[in-house]
């Protein structure tokens, strides 16, 4: 039976650039056919990377492409693994020209790159159509960009006309993966339950490690061997769309049911409707069975017809977020640590809203409005705390309110209870996000090849 | 009536999408998951979370997986561009929701 293999080398922007090394190592032991993805896009990432672009129009892309590629160019192109991934982020022909010229430092022949597009609106067009879509909510002064989640198909048409390299920007993180499967098994754009498997693979391997054993352990409950050196992913794709999860040789971490359970339902809503460009997946008959030590299989994912819109975010300026900590510790730490969140509250209460955190009391489970930790502070015995670090945060359009708020923080040094140490602070750009549906038709895609030099 | 920590019981996983979490609810024994449908309804999963202040909780069922899935709508502050916690993606929300306590079988 054919299988189609797909490694995992990053699972998001700033990932570990030694994980994609022993993927790529044990595909050509393997000797199959195969691909390697690099998964760098979170929902965010682009807008962050449209900001770089607008202060220096040659980058925008994956800042790591060159360290995430460097180990691996010359491995893959010499055993025929297809290399797709995301990182060309807001910038794909830019980081088409880092791989051709890493591929020219590297002495190797000049790889055949493509570059899909069609996923970035931008231009007058672009500006009425979102006006259309959002109405009063789009702000076309702040406008950063928009991006629809374009599919696996220009991907597999790109590998079909000889690409060995394909870049992109905002593609759905699961079309990574099923372009390649797509182009190799030659799968139609309606083999819905082939699609909606390989898409549940490409779901799979999308983060990285965390279907290895990232994101699950706990030790003496759910241990994971050699996290250090956690292996990354690779999928067996079949010709039905069922896989095989496995991981690199000669690497640590985990895959079991658990870890691909915890993984298949990561960032899913409706388990019976997994709407990606390509295809919607069911995966409440799916069954995830051990057929070995570190082999999984999933199987009996259902597809339906893909619908006629594609998703876009639209990013807007949305100001500037700061944020400042400072710690107490020892006798009556908790209550030196809220005697600097009243302060902090009366000086600047007026002016911004404003969240606290008793870091050691109560941090993250907490909400924006303070609820949960005024609870907190009422319960006698975590009051008590003997090490505990105030945080405080805030967002506003002017940035001197910011500048304010963290020169605040570290006026408590001098100015506030006792003892108060280890001040930090930090300011950033915020980004404001909505994201609508657009007709498919509205927005379509292509590939290219980058010209050799 | 005696009580044990859902984290006994199930491991979980937390996933986010803009202003929306998801956490899902798997059962270590499958022989557990029938009591696990019982106790974690969607009504204990919206108090649970109250402060969090969901719009909206809905709970899909995986029975072949062992597993349930938890929605909670606008439980994010606004999500990772938003909100102003330190997790801003609420990737620790899971063991909010294993700290829980239910019933004892």
């Amino acid at each position: 039976m054919p299988i189609f293999a797909v490694g995992c080398g990053a699972g998001f922007s700033g990932d570990r650039t030694d994980a994609a090394a022993p993927v790529v190592q044990t595909l050509i032991e393997w000797g199959g056919p195969a691909a390697i993805i690099f998964e760098n896009l979170a929902e965010r990432t682009l807008a962050s990377h449209q900001l770089t672009k607008r202060i220096n129009s040659q980058l925008g892309y994956e800042p790591l492409l060159e360290l995430e590629l460097e180990p691996i160019l010359a491995d893959c192109l010499l055993n025929q693994i297809t290399i797709v991934g995301n990182f060309g982020a807001a910038n794909p022909e830019g980081a088409a020209k880092v791989i051709q010229a890493l591929a020219k430092r590297l002495g190797l022949p000049s790889p055949r790159i493509a570059i899909v597009v069609g996923d970035s609106l931008a231009g007058e067009a672009a500006n009425v159509l979102l006006h259309q879509h959002l109405g009063e909510q789009f702000d076309q002064v702040n406008f950063v960009c928009a991006n629809a989640y374009q599919g696996a198909r220009e991907i597999a048409d790109a590998i079909l006309a000889g690409a060995q390299i394909v870049v992109t920007g905002r593609v759905a993180d699961p079309s990574l993966t099923l372009g390649p499967a797509m182009a190799y098994f030659c799968w139609s754009n309606d083999n819905w339950n082939a699609l909606a498997g390989a898409t549940m693979a490409g779901h799979l391997l999308e983060c990285g490690a965390q279907v290895t054993g990232g994101y699950f352990a706990d030790p003496g409950l759910k241990d994971v061997p050699e996290i250090h050196n956690i292996g990354f992913p690779i999928a067996e794709i079949e010709f039905d769309g069922s896989c095989i999860i496995t991981k690199a040789n000669n690497t640590g971490g985990l895959v079991n049911a658990r870890t691909v359970k915890e993984q298949l339902l990561y960032e899913l809503h409706d388990p019976a409707a997994y709407i990606t460009p390509d295809v919607v997946a069911d995966i409440t008959s799916a069954t995830v069975t051990e057929i070995a030590p570190n082999r999984v299989r999933l199987s009996g994912v259902i597809g339906h017809p893909r619908t006629n819109t594609l998703k876009t975010n639209i990013f807007f300026d949305g100001g500037w977020f700061g944020e400042g900590e400072i710690s107490y510790a020892g006798p009556n730490a908790a209550g030196r640590a809220r005697l600097a969140m009243e302060i902090l509250q009366k000086r600047l209460g007026p002016i911004m809203k404003l969240r606290f955190d008793l870091i050691g009391l109560s941090s993250i489970f907490g909400d924006d409005d303070n609820a949960l930790l005024s609870s907190a502070i009422k319960n006698p015995v975590r009051s008590e705390a003997h090490d505990v670090r105030l945080r405080v945060a805030g967002q506003h359009q002017d940035l001197k309110i910011i500048d304010l708020l963290l020169r605040e923080v570290t006026a408590l040094w001098t100015g506030g209870p006792a003892g108060g140490g280890g001040v930090r602070i930090a300011k950033r750009q915020r980004l404001s996000t909505q994201s609508c549906l657009i007709e498919r038709k509205q927005l379509p895609a292509a590939f290219y090849f980058l010209p050799n030099e | 009536m005696t009580t044990i920590s859902l984290y006994e019981l199930a491991h979980a996983r937390t996933g986010d999408k803009g202003n929306c979490a998801n956490i899902s609810l798997i059962a270590y024994q499958p022989e557990d998951y029938e009591w696990l449908v019982e106790q974690v309804t969607v009504d204990r999963v919206a108090a649970q979370f109250a402060h969090r202040k969901p719009t909206k909780v809905v709970r899909y069922l995986l029975p072949k997986l062992g597993a349930m899935n938890f929605v909670l709508d606008g439980a994010l502050d606004g999500g990772v561009n938003d909100s102003l916690n330190l997790d801003m993606h609420g990737k620790a929300l899971s063991f909010h929701l294993l700290a829980m306590q239910i019933a004892s079988k």
